[in-house]
């Protein structure tokens, strides 16, 4: 991980993203994936965020590159708001997405080399063909395909390759800022640390930043320089990764971490874990107040009057707990 | 003897491109009350294994040949009907995905009773209270109510634990667990292992649990197998496989893992891409992968060698290494081939 610059890169201030759910008869619902979330990420950092599925996560990250349009909240970038269509257009050029499924992220019609091309295409980013076709190799190069490879189509590849044909196409237009959608779940374990390694190469080479989702939380630790948990469409806590993992404020991301399987029998026969009663309440009857309060130990009236306010306890760690100071 | 013998099981699909060799000459054996792990990479064989177990293989899939035997029982060779006794009564088996393992159109109680009336003489009163006995077993709440809901009105860690429940129902000998928690959310997959092993030790049966995830096999199981292009290259109790990997996959995979000490450095990856099963190569399976593959590894398979009484692996660095410490002679090499 390249040195970090202490200088914010994006900033997102009090997102929010609402869906309208159909609920029969005209009516609809709000659905709130993502209920005000704000946070910074720095030149060159890495941000990774998790939490369990329907936690808002990936809503954030298109949110971000507005794949939706935000029902409200502010996203700067490089101390510019983005706000019309222009603005998204040019950010777009400097922000992109790789995405999970490297099966259907891919169209199976179109070879690798105009896969590659299309946001050289899209963004007019060459003058003449050769210019495009030197582009397109040079991107390839960068995540270890050959040449050979370009005028084949995507079925040819295996999950690992697939992978890295979609993050040549990411960074075609030389971003500074990339999105990462779980891009190593769904590959296997050998193939994972290749794909890891190759994000941590190319953010040194390029001096990229990432905003790193994931389930997979020795994968996130391991690439992360902070950590954001989210829950429920919240943010819950957000501190660097050595902290989040040595030293837990929240009681949910306590739970969390506990509960990750460890690949060492001894350790994981003395683990103690912290055991979450019941299941992740639907995001369209979210309760009251804290949303994690239905599942954690700690709950007290006070925290289904109220949402606690994501507060900075020490410098850098962000926890959203009123009751932070009894639980640790 | 054993619950359950495996012995140089091949199982093969025919497609229109060729034979896909998926399980290339597996031998284990399964003891009462242990939980045995099967990890290995996607295409590794793992699933296919446990699908000739249970003989349920998509239709151009076939056992070429090998012995299966449950509880003394030779199972390859065996007609549906005497399947038909083994399946729930004696192996049970709960698939990767929750979402599409269980019917969407009938309700859990008529699914669970379903099982139960078709593997045991009870009626169906009795069937009916052994299903509730059993979802409120699996921690379900309120299980008289649940039992007239439809799958979709269930979680996915909940689902899972139906699919559980039936698969314990008619008390089986040994419950075959394929990617259990690997559709699961971390602190749900908790729950389900939590469960599992708390009803493991009460009913006292035998799991196979299969998963390309470590840190589940060193949570959950006595024993483990790795799989790679459909053989076994290492087996042995959890603590010798993590403690002391003799294969050099087995190896890689433990390095490739990143744990609290790689945060900050590189991770050290397996090279290559995983295997075709169409053009195995005439050595180890492993060995275009291997840093550390010598001549031999390329045109010869290695036999699998006892490293002690609780591991074995089939890797010729052992054999290399057993030369060199004098502790095998050259005559021995010769005749295990």
């Amino acid at each position: 991980m390249s040195e970090i610059i202490q200088q914010p890169l994006l900033e997102v201030k009090d997102l929010k993203q609402h869906f309208n759910i159909n609920m029969g008869a005209f009516k609809t619902k709000p659905l709130k994936a993502v209920d005000g979330v704000s946070f910074t990420i720095n030149k060159g950092e890495t941000l990774g965020l998790v939490g369990e599925s329907g936690c808002g996560k990936t809503t954030v990250g298109r949110t971000i590159l507005h794949l939706y349009k935000p029902t409200s909240g502010e996203i700067w970038y490089n101390g510019k708001k983005i706000e019309t269509k222009q603005d998204i257009m040019e950010f777009r050029k400097k922000a992109t997405m790789v995405f999970q499924d490297p099966y259907s992220s891919l169209n199976p019609r179109m070879t690798v080399a105009d896969i590659i091309g299309e946001p050289l295409d899209v963004h007019k980013l060459y003058a003449t063909k050769e210019e495009r076709q030197a582009r397109i190799l040079e991107l390839m190069s960068h995540v270890g395909l050959n040449s050979e490879h370009a005028a084949r189509y995507a079925h040819e590849f295996s999950g690992g390759q697939r992978q890295r044909i979609g993050i040549a196409r990411a960074l075609a237009v030389n971003p500074d800022f990339i999105v990462c959608d779980e891009p190593v779940s769904a590959l296997d374990v050998s193939i994972q640390a290749q794909v890891i390694n190759m994000f941590d190469e190319l953010q040194e080479k390029l001096g990229l930043t990432y905003l790193f989702i994931a389930h997979d939380l020795l994968v996130v630790r391991h690439i992360s320089d902070r950590i954001a948990v989210m829950y429920l469409g919240k943010m819950v806590e957000l501190a660097d990764a050595a902290t989040i993992y040595e030293r837990p404020l929240h009681p949910y991301s306590k739970s969390l971490l506990s509960a990750v399987p460890v690949p060492d029998p001894k350790i994981a026969r003395a683990n103690q874990r912290i055991m979450l009663e019941g299941d992740i309440p639907s995001p369209l009857n979210a309760p009251s107040g804290c949303p994690f309060r239905t599942r954690c130990p700690y709950a007290t009236e006070q925290c289904a009057a109220e949402m606690p306010a994501f507060k900075e306890v020490e410098k850098g760690h962000f926890v959203a707990c009123h009751r932070v100071a009894e639980v640790n | 003897m054993s619950l359950l013998e495996v012995k140089d099981l091949h199982t093969s699909f025919f497609t229109d491109a060729g034979e896909v060799k998926a399980v290339n000459g597996v031998s284990f054996n399964l003891d009462h009350g242990k939980v045995l792990g099967i990890v290995g990479e996607s295409g590794s064989g793992k699933s296919v294994t446990a699908y000739s177990i249970m003989q349920i293989l998509a239709g151009t899939g076939k056992i070429v040949s090998g012995s299966i035997k449950v509880d003394g029982e030779e199972l390859v060779g065996a007609g549906e009907k005497v399947m038909k006794t083994i399946r729930g009564n004696k192996v049970s088996i709960i698939f990767q995905d929750p979402m599409t393992s269980l019917n969407p159109t009938y309700t859990i109680g008529h699914q669970l009773m379903e099982a139960i009336i078709l593997h045991t003489d009870r009626n169906k009163k009795q069937a009916y209270e052994r299903a509730v006995e059993m979802l409120r077993l699996v921690n379900i709440n309120e299980p008289e109510k649940r039992m007239n809901q439809y799958p979709f009105e269930f979680s996915g860690g909940m689902r899972q634990r139906i699919m559980i429940a039936m698969a314990l129902a008619c008390e089986p000998d040994i419950l075959i667990a394929d990617e259990p928690t690997t559709a699961l959310d971390v602190t749900i997959q908790a729950q389900i292992l939590e469960l599992m092993k708390s009803l493991q030790k009460e009913l006292g049966m035998a799991i196979i649990m299969i998963t390309h995830d470590l840190g589940v096999v060193a949570q959950m199981c006595d024993e483990v197998i790795v799989m790679y292009a459909g053989s076994i290259c290492e087996q042995g109790t959890a603590d010798e496989i993590f403690y002391n990997p003799c294969h050099e996959y087995t190896k890689g995979l433990m390095r490739s893992i990143p744990t609290a000490d790689t945060a900050g450095t590189k991770l050290q990856p397996i090279t290559g891409t995983p295997i075709d099963l169409l053009n195995m190569p005439a050595g180890c399976p492993f060995a275009p992968r291997c840093d550390a593959a010598m001549k031999i590894c390329l045109h010869e398979r290695c036999q699998r060698m006892e490293i002690n009484e609780d591991h074995a692996a089939a890797c010729w660095m052992n054999v290399k290494k057993g030369l060199e410490a004098g502790t095998i002679t050259a005559e021995e090499v010769t005749c295990n081939e």
